[in-house]
C-alpha cells in the first residue's frame, strides 16, 4: 500500500512545549507569519489555495475545505460568519481539546486566515461547555492576540478588522451537526435546520456562514505558508495532509496520533500505539467515532483517510478509534451506543426520535437475557428504514454501528437471545 | 448562594449581560451564556429564574423552559455542592466505567441522577466526555480526571472541600 512515511509533525509540533499555548512561544516557532503572508494575498487566492492542498473538513464530514469556502455568495455586502465548530462530542474523539489545550494560536491564526477568505468580520468558536479547561486556555489565547494586534481592528497595521466571540455550548451531542449548532448559538435549543438553503447562503443569525472544526481551520496556517503541494502531498489522492487520530480502548497506548492520512488502521493500532493490551487478540474496532460501523480484524489493512474505511462500508468520521479485544461482548457494547443516540436525539424528527429509543430498549433486553428471537430483524429492519428520513444526519450515523455491530456479530446476539429463551 | 425563588441580578451582573448580548448579532445569541451565569450565580435555574431571564431577552419563558429542559448542564433542581459525572459511553465501558460508577454508587449511598443528603455530591452518568484516551473517567465540577480505580476515586472525593 502506498502510505506515505513521513513522520512530519505539522498538529503537534509543539505539543512537548510547556508553554505551547502562550503567544511568546507560538510566535517564536514561527506562528503568525501565515497570516503576515495571507494578508498579502487576494481573499480568493487563499480559497484557491486550501482547494488545491486537497484539505477536507476533520470534523466528520470531510466536506472540501476550500469548496466549502467558495459557496459564500460574491460580492454579497450583508455580514458573513466563521463558526468553528468545537462542540467535541462524537464518542471516542478527543483531538480538538489537545489541539485546544496545546496550541490555541494556530486556532486563532486559522480563523483570521479563514476569515479574510470569506469576508468575515466576526467569527464564532462553539465550544462544548464541558471543555472548561481548553475554554479557558483558548480564552487566554485570545486576550494575548487582541494585546498583541493580531484580533480586533487594523490588524498588524492592515484595513482587517476581525473579533473572536467564544460561546460555551451547555451539553448537547447534535450541537456538533453544523445547523444545529447554528440554532443554539442563535439562543435555541440545537434543533437542526432543513438544508437547503445551507449555512453558507443563510447561516447564523440569517447570514453566509462557514461552519468549520478546529483541527480544519489550524491545518490553514501550514498550508498557507508552505503552499498546497506540500500539504496535498503528505495524504493520498482523496484527501491532503496528516491528521489526528484519536485512539481508545484496549490498546497498549491510547491517545492522539499524528499521521499522514495513508496511514493504515493496522499501523496505527499495532505501531503508533502499542498493540492490544495484555497481549489478546483483536475482536473489532471503531475506526471513526461511534457512528462509524464497527470493522473486523481482517478489515484493518486500510489506509486511514476518506476512502479506505468507506471501502469497507464504513467512514473515517472523525478518526476517533475504539479498539475492543476478544473479551468484549459486542451485544452489550451495541446497548452501550445504543443508549448513546436514544439519549441524544434532539427529537424533531420521529423516525430517529421513536427507533433510537426502541432499539436502546431491544438491545438491552437482549443483554439482559430476556430478548426475543425477532428482535434482530426488527432492529434491522427498523433501522434500514429510518436512515435518509430524517433533516440531518444523527440517525444516519446511529444506524451504522446498528446494522454492523448485528450483522457482524450475529451468532453472539442469537446465542445470548437463545439462552434467554431456555431460561 | 441567591435566592432562585426569587431572583435579581445585581448591577454588575445585568452590566455582565448586556456585554455579552451585545456580542451577537441578536441579543439572543447571548441567551446560553446568560442562563450559564444565571446557574453560578443561583446554583440551578429555576423557574422564577427563567422568567426573570426571559424578561432579559424579551423572550416567552416557554422558550427559555424549552432551552433549559434540552441541555444537559442546566440542573432544574438544587444540585449538590460538587457534581461527579462519570462517563459510561462506548470507550469508558470498555474500561471498566460500570465498576467506577458501582463504587461511587456504594460509597455515596446514591443512585446516578441523586444528591447526597448532606447536599454534598450529586452523582450523575453521562454520555462521551471526549476524554477517552483516559478512561475510565469523569468530570468533577470543573475538572477532568481519568485513569480511575477506586482508590484514586476515594482520594479525589476526600480532597474535595
Amino acid at each position: 500500500m502506498g502510505e506515505n512515511k513521513t513522520s512530519e509533525r505539522i498538529f503537534t509540533r509543539n505539543f512537548h512545549l510547556a508553554d505551547s499555548h502562550r503567544l511568546t512561544r507560538y510566535i517564536e516557532t514561527g506562528g503568525y507569519t501565515a497570516l503576515a503572508k495571507a494578508l498579502g494575498m487576494e481573499p480568493a487566492a487563499i480559497t484557491e489555495e486550501v482547494k488545491k492542498a486537497n484539505l477536507r473538513g476533520l470534523g466528520g464530514a470531510a466536506f472540501a475545505t476550500g469548496v466549502k469556502w467558495g459557496f459564500i455568495p460574491k460580492g454579497s455586502t450583508a455580514p458573513k460568519y466563521l463558526v468553528i465548530n468545537a462542540d467535541e462530542g462524537e464518542p471516542g474523539t478527543f483531538k480538538d481539546r489537545y489541539l485546544m489545550e496545546r496550541d490555541p494560536h494556530a486556532l486563532i491564526e486559522g480563523m483570521l486566515i479563514a476569515a479574510r477568505a470569506i469576508g468575515s468580520r466576526v467569527g464564532f468558536v462553539y465550544i462544548r461547555g464541558e471543555y472548561v479547561k481548553p475554554w479557558r486556555i483558548l480564552d487566554g489565547a485570545v486576550k494575548e492576540a487582541y494585546a498583541a494586534g493580531f484580533l480586533g481592528k487594523n490588524i498588524q497595521g492592515s484595513s482587517f478588522n476581525f473579533d473572536i466571540v467564544l460561546h460555551r455550548g451547555a451539553g448537547a451531542y447534535i450541537c456538533g451537526e453544523e445547523t444545529g449548532l447554528l440554532s443554539s448559538l442563535e439562543g435555541k435549543k440545537g434543533w437542526p435546520k432543513i438544508k437547503p438553503p445551507f449555512p453558507a447562503i443563510k447561516g447564523a443569525f440569517g447570514h453566509p456562514t462557514i461552519v468549520n472544526n478546529v483541527e480544519t481551520i489550524m491545518a490553514v496556517p501550514h498550508i498557507i505558508n508552505r503552499g498546497a503541494a506540500w500539504f496535498a502531498g503528505l495524504g493520498t489522492k482523496s484527501q491532503g495532509g496528516t491528521r489526528l487520530y484519536s485512539v481508545s480502548g484496549h490498546v497498549v497506548k491510547p491517545g492522539v496520533v499524528e499521521a499522514p492520512v495513508s496511514v493504515t488502521l493496522r499501523r496505527l493500532i499495532y505501531d503508533h500505539c502499542g498493540g492490544i493490551r495484555g497481549g489478546r487478540k483483536l475482536k473489532a474496532v471503531v475506526p471513526g467515532g461511534s457512528s462509524a460501523a464497527i470493522l473486523t480484524p481482517d478489515e484493518i489493512d486500510i489506509q486511514m483517510d476518506v476512502d479506505g474505511p468507506k471501502s469497507k462500508g464504513s467512514m473515517i468520521g472523525s478518526a476517533g478509534i475504539i479498539v475492543m479485544d476478544e473479551t468484549v461482548s459486542i451485544p452489550e457494547a451495541l446497548m452501550v451506543v445504543a443508549r448513546f443516540y436514544a439519549h441524544e436525539s434532539c427529537g424533531q424528527c420521529t423516525p430517529c426520535r421513536e427507533s433510537t429509543g426502541w432499539i436502546y430498549k431491544m438491545s438491552r433486553r437482549i443483554v439482559e437475557g430476556k430478548g426475543r428471537k425477532e428482535d434482530l430483524d426488527t432492529i434491522l429492519d427498523v433501522a434500514k428504514r429510518g436512515a435518509g428520513t430524517t433533516i440531518c444526519a444523527f440517525y444516519d450515523g446511529a444506524v451504522g454501528p446498528y446494522i454492523s455491530y448485528i450483522e457482524k456479530f450475529r451468532g453472539e446476539f442469537e446465542d445470548l437471545i437463545r439462552n434467554s429463551a431456555r431460561a | 448562594m441567591s435566592d432562585a425563588r426569587n431572583p435579581q441580578f445585581t448591577p454588575e451582573q445585568l452590566a455582565e449581560i448586556r456585554r455579552l448580548q451585545g456580542l451577537y448579532p441578536d441579543k439572543r445569541g447571548a441567551l446560553l451564556p446568560v442562563l450559564h451565569l444565571a446557574q453560578e450565580v443561583y446554583g440551578y435555574v429555576s423557574l422564577e429564574v427563567e422568567e426573570y431571564v426571559a424578561g432579559l431577552f424579551e423572550l416567552s419563558p416557554a422558550h427559555v423552559h424549552e432551552v433549559v429542559t434540552f441541555y444537559t448542564l442546566f440542573f432544574q433542581k438544587p444540585k449538590g455542592r460538587h457534581v461527579v459525572s462519570v462517563c459510561h459511553n462506548l470507550s469508558c465501558h470498555l474500561m471498566n466505567a460500570k465498576g467506577i460508577i458501582g463504587h461511587l454508587e456504594d460509597r455515596l449511598g446514591v443512585a446516578p441522577g441523586e444528591t447526597t443528603p448532606d447536599g454534598r455530591i450529586t452523582l450523575l452518568t453521562v454520555e462521551c466526555l471526549c476524554a477517552c484516551e483516559q478512561a475510565p473517567m469523569m468530570q468533577v465540577d470543573d475538572r477532568y480526571e481519568g485513569n480511575l480505580t477506586p482508590e484514586k476515586v476515594d482520594r479525589i472525593l476526600d480532597g474535595l472541600p
